[in-house]
């Protein structure tokens, strides 16, 4: 757990760099979302139970199994970019075999798509489970409220995470939301639940209580993990405009990643020497992808022509 | 053979594809209990039971983002929007998700549903119940937008369109539900998606129609051919988009005059491509401008009787203009 969200921060932060340096069109961060993401995948069975992720959910995905080096491809929209060879902008996740389903940048429209992957799982009788996330921004959208209400119609073996990190783009959690978010699972009928999101073990047990209750046939659970972006929206985006700097300050003391490293150290899991030698790895890591992917081929102008509809 | 209707042909399409094919299941507002609100659907829950013949809640845009979702893990959905005007909320779960899953995934994820909508004018339909929005989809790659007029194709244009990897919008005229009666082969048979259909070959001019007006412009072109002499070649595109260009240029050439005719709004409708296309490519061969027939450019049928027939060309508008343009 501990590794992944680093390994999603660092590779995270050397996009940013990659950026500023004007080597990387566009940057989407995962940055303070770390500890929600990874404790709610970590119950996914990779290749098996479908995920519908949003556009920051880096570290899920490299909780499945994408690596630096495919994060690095995909920003750079590189040929061998796992998630569209390039087709994309970087955070719209694909992958087939790790049944990552491919995202797109409206927001919410994932939800329903979600339902329906749930709804295939039971008419088979499969034990599947479908995660689907978004930002509390997205619960702002009819798409989400219709999938609530189906999937508590029907009794759906789907988990909705929401990273409520406080910001839709610029706009705050007290102009979006009206209410709680959590409190509105209640009525659609089914349970939801207010965790924090910084705190990787809290997210991982709501988690592993929800994909239980959707295995054994007991319907969906909205979990809303209270979280902060600690980057601006997107490398677009001056974030000086509409949040003072000393409120990210703030949350940096909690930062998620900094909490779980301290949690390691007090029961004794790690040590200082052991803290240094998985940073090394990452870092080698992703130098190596770093050097990889600008070395890597763009698809050719043909091949944008390709692929349009797929053949019978 | 059997003789069946428009409305029985889609029925039995998807009746012997669930049949065949457990993944098969239909899904939308009223389509399992009440059997559907034109009976399209009507005996499917009972022969398939009620998750192959799934009622959802009111909620167009679940409705095709949940087929998606179906459709990504392993199942082949049909679904209804009741009527073509509903169609709207729907418009980002497939212009925006089903046509493109499979581009923007590099191909690695297709989405093969199939989503019906009655369309057309109909009396007492009124500016919500009556509209043709085929044109919305016909500018959007990755989509296919089949719209049959006559039972026969109908059935096989319906199993290909559930069978196909890709999402095809599936328009029917509600009007013409009933209008007409043929034989229907009961032996399993597909008719391809893309290509056109000649229904009366001729030599002097050609008329390219679909839905309601297609009967009308039949039934036009056997009067002409009785009172004048004049022999219409009427063609009926099946597929909207992609567009069957060969065989619209071939005719186009033949005769040398063309008209197109359909009762969606004239201004940017799928007529305009077809008359883009001849005139880029059949110039050289045209004896006359191209013409076209279609609505006025108002928002859609009124409820009143009048207003409701001022809207949809008509016999005698379509006379007019083929024999203006066979005399040209």
């Amino acid at each position: 757990m501990y590794r992944a969200m680093l390994l999603a921060r660092r590779t995270d932060e050397r996009m940013w760099i990659l950026n500023r340096q004007g080597r990387a069109a566009f940057v989407i961060s995962c940055q303070g979302h770390e500890a929600a993401q990874v404790g709610a995948a970590y119950n996914l069975r990779p290749g098996y139970d479908y995920l519908y992720p949003y556009y920051r959910d880096f570290a899920m995905t490299t909780v499945l199994g994408q690596s630096a080096r495919d994060h690095l491809l995909s920003l750079l929209g590189k040929k061998e970019d796992p998630n569209s060879a390039g087709r994309q902008m970087p955070g719209h996740f694909s992958s087939r075999e790790l049944r990552i389903v491919t995202a797109s940048a409206p927001v919410g429209v994932q939800y329903p798509q979600a339902v329906g992957s749930a709804l295939a799982f039971r008419l088979r009788g499969e034990d599947g489970v479908v995660l689907v996330s978004g930002g509390e921004g997205s619960t702002s959208e009819g798409d989400w409220h219709e999938a609530m209400n189906f999937a508590g119609v029907r009794k759906l073996p789907v988990v909705f995470l929401v990273q409520n990190n406080a910001y839709a783009i610029s706009v705050p959690e007290e102009l979006q939301v009206a209410g709680s978010i959590a409190k509105r699972a209640e009525g659609y009928g089914f349970p939801g639940v207010a965790v924090d999101g910084n705190d990787v073990l809290a997210v991982y047990e709501v988690a592993k209580e929800a994909f239980g209750r959707a295995r054994r046939g007991e319907g969906p659970t909205l979990i809303e993990a209270k979280t902060y972006r600690l980057t601006a929206h997107s490398s677009d985006d001056d974030d000086r405009r509409y949040r003072e700097r000393e409120e990210i300050e703030e949350w940096r003391q909690k930062d998620p990643i900094l909490r779980f490293e301290r949690y390691l150290f007090e029961v004794g899991l790690l040590d200082e020497e052991k803290k240094e030698e998985i940073s090394a790895q990452i870092k080698a890591e992703i130098d190596e992808a770093v050097e990889y992917a600008e070395a890597a081929p763009f698809a050719g102008p043909e091949e944008a022509l390709e692929r349009v509809y797929a053949e019978a | 053979m059997a003789v069946r209707n428009l409305l029985q042909a889609i029925h039995d399409a998807l009746e012997e594809e669930m049949r065949a094919d457990e993944t098969v299941m239909i899904l939308g507002e009223d389509v399992g209990r009440a059997g559907g609100v034109f009976r399209v659907t009507e005996g499917l829950q009972e022969e398939f039971g009620p998750d192959r013949a799934l009622d959802t809640p009111l909620a167009e845009s679940l409705i095709v983002g949940s087929a998606i979702g179906l459709s990504v893990n392993g199942m082949r959905p049909v679904a209804e929007i009741q009527f073509a005007d509903f169609i709207p909320p729907a418009f980002d779960q497939i212009v925006s998700e089903a046509a493109r899953f499979y581009y923007r995934s590099n191909g690695a994820w297709n989405v093969p549903i199939t989503i019906r909508a009655p369309y057309g004018v109909v009396p007492g339909g009124a500016l919500y119940h009556s509209q043709s929005v085929e044109a919305y989809f016909c500018n959007t790659p990755g989509l296919k937008v089949v719209a049959p007029t006559f039972p026969k194709e109908a059935k096989g244009l319906l199993k290909s369109a559930i069978r196909d990897p890709n999402p095809v919008l599936f328009f029917e005229h509600k009007r013409c539900y009933r209008l007409l009666k043929e034989d229907v082969p009961e032996e399993d048979y597909t008719v391809p998606i893309g290509e056109a259909k000649i229904h009366r070959e001729g030599e002097d001019i050609t008329v390219v129609a679909y839905g309601l007006v297609l009967h009308t412009a039949l039934e036009v072109a056997k009067k002409l051919s009785g009172e004048h002499g004049i022999e219409a070649e009427v063609v009926e595109p099946l597929t909207l988009y992609p567009l069957d260009r060969e065989t619209i240029l071939d005719s186009a050439r033949k005769t040398g005059k063309f008209l197109a005719i359909s009762e969606a709004n004239i201004t940017g409708s799928v007529t305009a491509e077809m008359a883009a296309l001849v005139a880029r490519e059949a110039f050289e061969w045209l004896d006359a401008p191209v013409m076209r027939l279609g609505a006025p450019d108002i928002p859609a049928a009124a409820f009143a009787r009048p207003m409701m027939d001022a809207f949809v060309p008509d016999a005698a508008l379509i006379e007019s203009a083929m024999l203006e343009l066979a005399r040209y």
